[in-house]
């Protein structure tokens, strides 16, 4: 037998498993059939993305105030740009956009202070976000407080609209959710009926119906002096529509939580409220932080459904313009705008799931 | 008790025919008064007659109808709360209260007149279904579109009416459907049918939107009646002739050529017609509840109804759309205003 005494030193990994030539030849190059798929793949990306950019930044217009300044070979982003405003504020007065930007920058730091993991108090920074900053930003949009002019809700909109929805919508669906899960499975049979029925119900209605009922029908049944605002109206029935999405997301994060722990924690003496507050809860919401992300990323998108009732959300907003003579025929970029936009905060809430979903591993992930 | 009963009524009803069930309230001038704006019902964009501009103002023909009330009722035209509607709940919204006045691109027709609880207070717009031809193939008339492949868009009246034509006529066509607006003029654009159909306002915006507007001309052929107008609640009446009138203050200033440019020059004219439109000769106001300057705020802070028309659909819009029926019965068309005396 021959011993080597002496270990090998570390060697660099051979040429030709190296480099970026390897990489080509080991993942896009290796046999024929799999280079032919990637020149053919190369090629369909060449044909869409050169005349993508051809048209979006190279024959584009960018500057000047009226369709005589756009060429139409290319897009025309002078029309987003002179409509960029009230794709933001909606018809909100423009002299009162300092207030909507006052709240744009609230809601813009909450979000962030809750998001940054390293800056302190926390606790209140939520209680502030939950109790004082709605109150705050209705006194400031709505106004007739304090000597602002009164902004009625049928000219607030744009990206401003859809924020509001869509915070609204999620702030509202989550706690409601998460009892209407609760119910469902509790061993009362009255909380576990209602809920049951409550869920399927807004469950099997399409989100436009109730949005219609909530526009169209229920004005006819509430006596005049009981009008409620329009924009209410949509809020309530997105909201509870979109917790019966949230209950069952969460009621599949209950059932993945072994019946052990729940029993275990009973026999420690732990009262209800207590069993699911600190050990059941915690695990589920984590667990299911992909579904609740899902179901808001829904939800945001679904708020653009509140166009079919004359509410000017980002998209309806920008639809408002395409149908002014002055600017007809810009369809393509005015959806193109909108769809960025959307794309930017579904694409940020995404990203932050994955985050999150990192940060609060504890090593149960499979 | 009375709630229930009006839900059974109207579920039995099965439709939402609610004449006489939202009259409670009737002093609709009072409330605008005490509002301080005039709450108007508009579209969620449609070219020319009522779409944001820019800046946010609304703007187009529908919209000087608000802006006409609101100058007649509270001197100032700029006092108008724009509530946009869909096709869907515009009734809804006029019935329950939400609106007063309803100017949004509307039909009139007998079923909206004498079942909804509605009454319509004139005519704005007389609008019809045309066609837009290319100017390629020489077609100079709606008979000669034997045969023809025709762009619509779906489940709009406009099939309907295209339908009863070609029967009528005993000729053949070959629809293409489509389901917006846009996805029409593509499938136009593209030569995929050689004729487009819509209502002829709604043509003009169309053809807009082509890549060579001037290749293509909209016939003058017109194959149904589509005359557009504001509609008001029944049951207050003096509401109703307020928001009637504001209409023919404009169309008889046009007729008197009273402009918002010369209106201030009008108040000493010698014409007793326009004497008495302006409030020097009476107070023609008095019946409405107004003042005796109702119709020259209107006019001076809105136009006439020419002014109006072309700065929202005709010659001096992007829309370009000619007078033809909508001039004056002067000029051999429809509209026409009783006298104001």
């Amino acid at each position: 037998m021959i011993h080597n005494k002496e270990v090998i030193p570390e060697q660099p990994a051979p040429k030709g498993t190296i480099g970026p030539i390897a990489w080509l030849r080991g993942n896009l190059f290796n046999g024929p059939i799999n280079s032919l798929f990637t020149l053919l793949g190369l090629y369909v990306l060449y044909l869409l993305v050169v005349p993508t950019i051809q048209w979006a930044f190279i024959d584009a217009d960018w500057v000047g105030d009226s369709r005589e300044d756009c060429s139409r070979v290319g897009a025309c982003w002078v029309f987003v740009n002179a409509r960029f405003s009230q794709f933001i504020y909606g018809l909100y007065p423009s002299e009162e956009y300092w207030r909507a930007n006052i709240v744009f920058a609230m809601f813009a730091s909450i979000i962030a202070w809750l998001v940054i993991p390293r800056l302190p108090l926390k606790r209140w920074v939520i209680v502030f976000a939950l109790l004082a900053f709605p109150v705050i930003a209705y006194v400031l949009l709505h106004g007739g407080y304090f000597d602002l002019p009164r902004v009625s809700t049928h000219r607030w909109g744009g990206l401003m609209l859809t924020l509001l929805l869509a915070s609204v919508g999620m702030i509202g669906a989550l706690p409601i959710g998460i009892v209407l899960a609760l119910g469902r499975r509790s061993q009362m049979p009255i909380v576990r009926t209602f809920c049951v029925i409550f869920i399927e119900f807004w469950r099997g209605v399409p989100l436009i119906t109730i949005l219609f009922m909530a526009s169209v029908m229920l004005p006819l049944f509430l006596p005049t002096e009981l009008s409620v605002d329009r924009l209410i109206r949509a809020l309530i029935g997105l909201t509870l529509f979109q917790s019966a999405y949230m209950a069952e997301v969460i009621r599949g994060g209950l059932q993945a939580i072994p019946k052990g722990q729940d029993e275990a924690a009973a026999a420690l003496g732990m009262t209800y409220w207590k069993r699911m507050g600190l050990i059941i809860m915690p695990q589920a919401l984590k667990m299911m932080i992909p579904g609740i992300v899902n179901t808001f990323i829904s939800l945001f998108k679904d708020t653009t459904l509140v166009m079919i009732i004359g509410l000017f959300d980002l998209l309806g907003i920008v639809q408002a313009a395409l149908s002014d003579s002055r600017w007809l025929g810009f369809s393509l970029e005015g959806y193109v705008f909108a769809a960025f936009v959307f794309w930017i905060f579904c694409f940020s809430m995404s990203r932050y799931s994955q985050y999150l979903e990192r940060r609060l591993n504890t090593g149960h992930k499979q | 008790m009375l709630k229930k009963k009006h839900l059974a009524l109207l579920v039995s009803a099965g439709s939402i025919t609610l004449a006489g069930m939202t009259t409670a309230q009737a002093d609709t001038l009072e409330d605008t008064r005490d509002n301080g704006a005039v709450r108007c019902g508009v579209s969620d964009g449609l070219p020319g007659f009522s779409a944001p501009d820019d800046d946010g103002n609304w703007q187009g023909i529908d919209v000087d109808v608000c802006r006409a009330v609101a100058a007649a009722v509270l001197g100032d035209a700029d006092a108008v709360d724009y509530i946009s509607l869909n096709a869907v709940e515009r009734f809804t919204a006029l019935q329950s209260g939400e609106v007063d006045v309803l100017s949004r691109n509307t039909t009139w027709t007998t079923t909206r007149d004498t079942t909804l609880g509605l009454n319509f207070t004139g005519v704005t717009f007389y609008d019809g279904q045309g066609f837009m031809v290319s100017r390629d193939l020489g077609i100079t008339g709606a008979d000669e579109l034997d045969g023809a492949s025709i762009c619509i868009q779906s489940g709009t009246t406009t099939e309907l009416n295209l339908a009863d034509y070609f029967r009528a006529n005993d000729m053949e066509f070959n629809p293409i459907v489509f389901d917006t607006s846009e996805q029409t003029v593509g499938g136009y654009q593209a030569g995929r049918c050689d004729v487009l159909t819509s209502d002829t306002s709604q043509l003009a915006a169309l053809r807009i939107q082509l890549d060579n507007p001037e290749g293509s001309m909209i016939l003058s052929d017109v194959i149904s009646k589509e005359p557009l107008g504001p509609v008001v609640r029944q049951g207050d009446d003096l509401w109703f002739n307020i928001v009637k009138w504001s209409l023919f203050a404009m169309i008889n200033a046009e007729e008197y050529g009273v402009t918002s440019e010369n209106v201030d020059e009008m108040t000493s004219s010698e014409d007793p017609n326009v004497a008495r439109l302006l409030g020097q000769d009476g107070n023609y106001g008095e019946g409405m509840g107004l003042d005796a300057d109702w119709a020259y705020n209107i006019i001076s802070q809105v136009g006439n109804y020419a002014e109006s028309f072309d700065r929202n659909v005709g010659m001096g819009s992007p829309l370009e759309i000619e007078r033809g029926v909508n001039a004056l019965w002067t000029d051999g068309g429809f509209q026409y205003a009783p006298p104001i005396r």
